[in-house]
């Protein structure tokens, strides 16, 4: 690993200021620490957002959920509120990398990341949630650009993740038997907006399966998408699956989380 | 240089550091404390966890200047002298190891999963140990050493 900075702000502000150059910001680091160690990034310097006290928490808000972005994914999984008011989200949580990730990684460097095989994207396009930054409001439609890149300009901060509580919802993952990363993973959500079906692992970043939402809105059942294909071309190919085969994954997994939800 | 200054099995320790010095570098190299060991330096195979704040972390995955302030639990810190905490013991009666590599990783990590679940079950004990990868034993003495261990922790 190349040598580098290191700032531990306390404040946001601070954190912003930091923020200049070659300056990267770290979060849980389960991403960034290997990326750095293969030398694959070479920030100047870091900025460290594990000292900043707002950034953690998850409070009961309009009836959904605000969690802070250095929460981590233990906490998540272990909320009693989360468990509460959207339970499948804790159970997106519970199922990220192993339990030594879940006590490092957050939900805030998961999506600034936006591998196209994390969990979280899934849970946030289909909750409908809003990412909040140190300077605006960004529905997690308009977050997630593709392979690791997101909406957010050069130094902006993602502080937290607002989802509103839906009707039902269910995640379904099947992950990669060692990373544990999304071979396919999708996130099925009745909500007051209507019927958002989510995928990650699948392409090249989350996408929303549009055809299966409309097929649910007339029926919600899992017979209502079973003949609904989600076509191979542009998904991914590699050592672990071709595009064919995690396009059938898709409509498995979406099957197993509408039956979740019923 | 910056200075890392952390609680390690109770005693107050400091170091200079380079930022990119890892937690393990600081544990082994600085602090002389081997015990935790360093496997895949992925943060994958779990022979370096170790417990920051009480929870268990890859200590490959964090760097030094993180852990600023932290109390920090290695294997070191578990036996009470010559007396071996009842988690190591169990690892000893369930021969829950051959060569031993991943075994401060794993005894670190039960301990973790104990104080969340007193009692686990064998799925639980499994699912828990994702993050530790064990080329030896098949985890079975291991699973049997972790329950053992943590029945003799409740008593």
């Amino acid at each position: 690993m190349h040598n580098f900075d290191y700032h531990r702000p306390t404040s946001l502000a601070d954190a912003a200021k930091r923020l200049s150059g070659e300056a990267k910001l770290v979060a849980g680091g389960m991403t960034l620490i290997p990326t750095l160690k293969q030398r694959l990034a070479q920030p100047s310097s870091l900025v460290d957002l594990g000292g900043i006290a707002e950034l953690r928490g998850i409070k009961p808000e309009g009836g959904g959920l605000t969690i802070g972005a250095m929460t981590t994914h233990a906490e998540v999984a272990h909320s009693a509120e989360v468990k509460k008011t959207i339970p499948a989200l804790a159970v997106l949580a519970e199922g990220i990398g192993d339990p030594q990730v879940r006590n490092r990684g957050t939900i805030g460097g998961s999506i600034s990341n936006n591998d196209p095989a994390a969990d979280y994207p899934a849970g946030l396009v289909a909750l409908g949630a809003t990412v909040i930054t140190d300077k605006r409001r960004i529905a997690a439609d308009d977050f997630f650009k593709g392979m690791f890149e997101t909406a957010l300009q050069d130094g902006e901060i993602v502080t937290a993740v607002s989802f509103p509580r839906p009707d039902k919802a269910a995640y379904m993952k099947f992950p990669n038997p060692a990373s544990r990363y999304a071979m396919v993973g999708v996130f099925v959500a009745r909500t007051g907006g209507g019927i958002r079906v989510a995928v990650t692992g699948a392409g090249p970043g989350v996408f929303r399966a549009t055809e299966m939402e409309k097929a649910l809105a007339g029926n919600f059942s899992a017979d209502a998408i079973k003949s609904v294909k989600i076509p191979a071309a542009g998904l991914n190919s590699d050592m672990h699956g071709s595009a064919e085969y995690r396009a059938h994954l898709v409509n498995v997994m979406a099957r197993r989380a509408v039956t979740a939800c019923s | 240089m910056p200075t890392a200054s952390m609680t390690v099995n109770g005693k107050a320790v400091s170091g200079e550091v380079e930022s990119r010095t890892l937690l393990v570098q600081f544990i082994r190299d600085k602090l002389g404390l081997t015990g935790t060991h360093v496997g895949c330096d992925t943060s994958q195979c779990g022979a370096c966890v170790v417990h920051v704040n009480g929870k268990s972390v890859k200590s490959c995955t964090l760097l030094a200047v993180q852990a600023e302030g932290a109390k920090v639990t290695t294997i070191e810190g578990l036996a009470n002298g010559g007396d071996l905490h009842p988690m190591q013991a169990a690892f000893r009666e369930n021969h829950g190891l051959q060569c031993g590599f991943c075994t401060p990783g794993m005894v670190m990590s039960a301990l973790d999963l104990v104080q969340q679940i007193p009692d686990p079950n064998e799925q639980q004990v499994r699912e828990w140990l994702e993050g530790n990868i064990c080329r030896c034993t098949g985890y079975q003495n291991i699973v049997k050493a972790i329950q053992a261990g943590a029945k003799a922790m409740r008593s």
